[in-house]
């Protein structure tokens, strides 16, 4: 079932805007979504009505403050199924969240010859970090492959989880394919293997989309940011499990993160607190907050089902479209409303991405193209670039109608 | 409109039958630069004609460009390539911006511009390479 866009559209301010004199047409939002008032409303209401620090001094503002914030923190831990709140880390995005499990936890947990699995077909964000890591440390690197079809084989998982696999890393949801994979299930396969293995989940682009209860996939760390959920950017958030919190060394340390110090030494906050020196991102948090309200009202699988159908309906509408490749799965129960394309002519790519988007940007289209920050999934591929259009709630089929239209115009204007 | 100043036909037809496009065995500069934001990569290779004189001021004998990206990247290299050939090296090292977007006709808007400089970035790099004479 569509949700009931029209009402849900007057909520986004930025909708109403024009783009080269055309209606914007908004289908970037795998790189970030846009804000509804509610939560515009509510950032802007933290600066004129509550702020103050957090957790320092005894005044009303600063306790107005200080609630305003932790009561984003048990929002949070509600709407991902986090059980205790206090394994919500705030952080800026899945990024740093990424990094200060490879800086506190992995500095401290893999050393030389240690293993590290991941997939293929990880964002950046879920590489990187282990890349270093696994330089620094000389431990080893192990990749889940991806088939031609954009689909994890699985079926070699057993043979590459062994007893010196400190850590998997996997992606919820691709940025590229939009594939969802069955965490939970690749979790308790690992577990079978080696229960002692840590397991990370890049959720960026699953929380925004899809129902996810973390309790039930019961990863040890997941990953998500604020921004791509109808939230503030320079928000996001890091879950562990509490006991991996409290034996694990802060990541900055400084203000807020202590409970005693002397010119000698200090001793650690109480966790979440340990893990977030400094003043926070307030008003990210309670714009976090908001935005969970607003899409706890819509309600996930309502979000889930119209993105469904979304997709469902772009697939279709694309496919009709000549020489455009698609990647990915064309079920939609297996993936979300990403689709990443390109215009190929024998075989070849005939208008490079980046023409294509600009083509579709002056129809009002806000698509994206490039690399989509997956590179080793593209050159998997065998692909130097895509475009990619993604959805949220405020998106209709009216406008993956216009999209048809705008790609042929590309197409006209280099003569395929 | 914005697509008929980014795409005129004079770009489409370079990027159909793009001149200058290809490689040099043993070249006396070349560069090759990528645009991170897309990927695109441009490769410029120059042969100077030989004389005693110094590089600066011999005549550049042959220019090709190799790579692959956007239509704006890949058509810039091209006219560009194009136009530096039968010039003097000195002639060529203060080419400017402004240079290059008249050769291409075009005025992108800010993020395409790297598209659109790529070349003359990577020229520049590749004049910065040590000469092998």
């Amino acid at each position: 079932m569509l949700l009931d866009t029209q009402k849900i559209r007057k909520d986004f301010p930025i909708l109403a805007r024009k783009i080269h004199n055309k209606p914007l047409i908004y289908f970037d939002n795998a790189a970030t979504s846009q804000k509804p008032r509610q939560v515009i409303e509510a950032v802007s209401a933290h600066y004129s009505q509550h702020n103050a620090n957090v957790h320092r001094g005894v005044h009303k503002l600063t306790e107005e403050a200080t609630e305003a914030y932790e009561v984003a923190r048990k929002k949070i831990a509600l709407f991902v199924n986090a059980g205790d709140s206090r394994q919500i880390v705030f952080v800026r995005n899945a990024t740093e969240a990424i990094n200060l499990v490879a800086y506190s936890w992995g500095r401290k947990n893999v050393g030389k010859g240690d293993e590290i699995l991941l997939t293929e077909t990880e964002h950046h964000s879920n590489l990187i970090p282990w890349q270093q890591l696994a330089k620094e440390k000389g431990a080893r690197l192990k990749f889940i492959s991806v088939n031609a079809a954009g689909e994890l084989e699985l079926n070699k998982l057993e043979g590459l989880v062994t007893e010196k696999t400190k850590l998997v890393g996997m992606v919820h949801v691709s940025n590229v394919l939009g594939t969802i994979n069955s965490v939970k299930q690749i979790i308790e396969r690992i577990r079978k293997v080696n229960p002692n293995t840590k397991i990370i989940i890049d959720g960026a682009q699953a929380v925004p989309h899809i129902p996810v209860s973390i309790q039930h996939i019961n990863p040890d760390f997941y990953a998500f940011t604020g921004h791509k959920m109808l939230g503030p950017s320079g928000i996001g958030v890091l879950y562990a499990k509490k006991e991996i919190l409290e034996n694990m060394d802060p990541f900055l340390f400084g203000g807020d993160m202590i409970l005693r110090v002397s010119l000698e030494g200090s001793s650690w906050n109480y966790i979440p607190w340990k893990f977030e020196a400094g003043t926070p991102n307030i008003e990210g948090a309670v714009g976090l907050g908001a935005a969970v309200d607003y899409l706890k009202f819509i309600g996930m699988k309502e979000v889930r089902e119209h993105e469904k159908e979304l997709t469902s309906y772009a697939l279709e509408k694309l496919r009709e479209v000549k020489n455009l490749e698609m990647y990915g799965s064309r079920d939609v129960e297996k993936r979300v409303g990403v689709i990443s394309f390109n215009i190929v002519k024998e075989g070849k790519m005939a208008i490079h991405p980046h023409d294509l988007v600009s083509i579709l940007d002056a129809e009002g289209i806000e698509a994206r193209s490039g690399r989509l920050c997956a590179e080793p999934l593209l050159s998997k591929l065998k692909i130097e670039a895509a475009a990619r259009v993604s959805f949220h709630v405020y998106n209709t089929k009216q406008e993956i109608d216009a999209l048809v239209p705008a790609i042929e115009k590309a197409k006209r204007i280099f003569k395929i | 409109m914005i697509e008929e100043q980014l795409y005129k036909e004079m770009i489409l037809d370079v990027i159909r039958d793009p001149r200058n496009r290809g490689e040099i065995d043993n070249p006396d500069f070349e560069a090759v630069l990528e645009n991170p934001l897309c990927g695109d990569e441009v490769r410029i290779q120059i042969e100077l004609e030989n004389s005693n004189q110094k590089a600066e001021n011999r005549v550049i004998k042959k220019a090709l460009f190799s790579g692959n990206g956007c239509a704006i990247s890949q058509a810039g290299a091209s006219l560009l390539a194009q136009n530096i050939e039968g010039k003097r090296l000195d002639q060529v090292k203060n080419l400017k911006t402004s240079d290059i977007l008249k050769l291409i006709g075009i005025k992108p808007n800010p993020t395409r511009m790297g598209c659109a400089l790529l070349s003359l970035e990577t020229l520049r790099e590749a004049l910065l390479s040590s000469a092998k004479s």
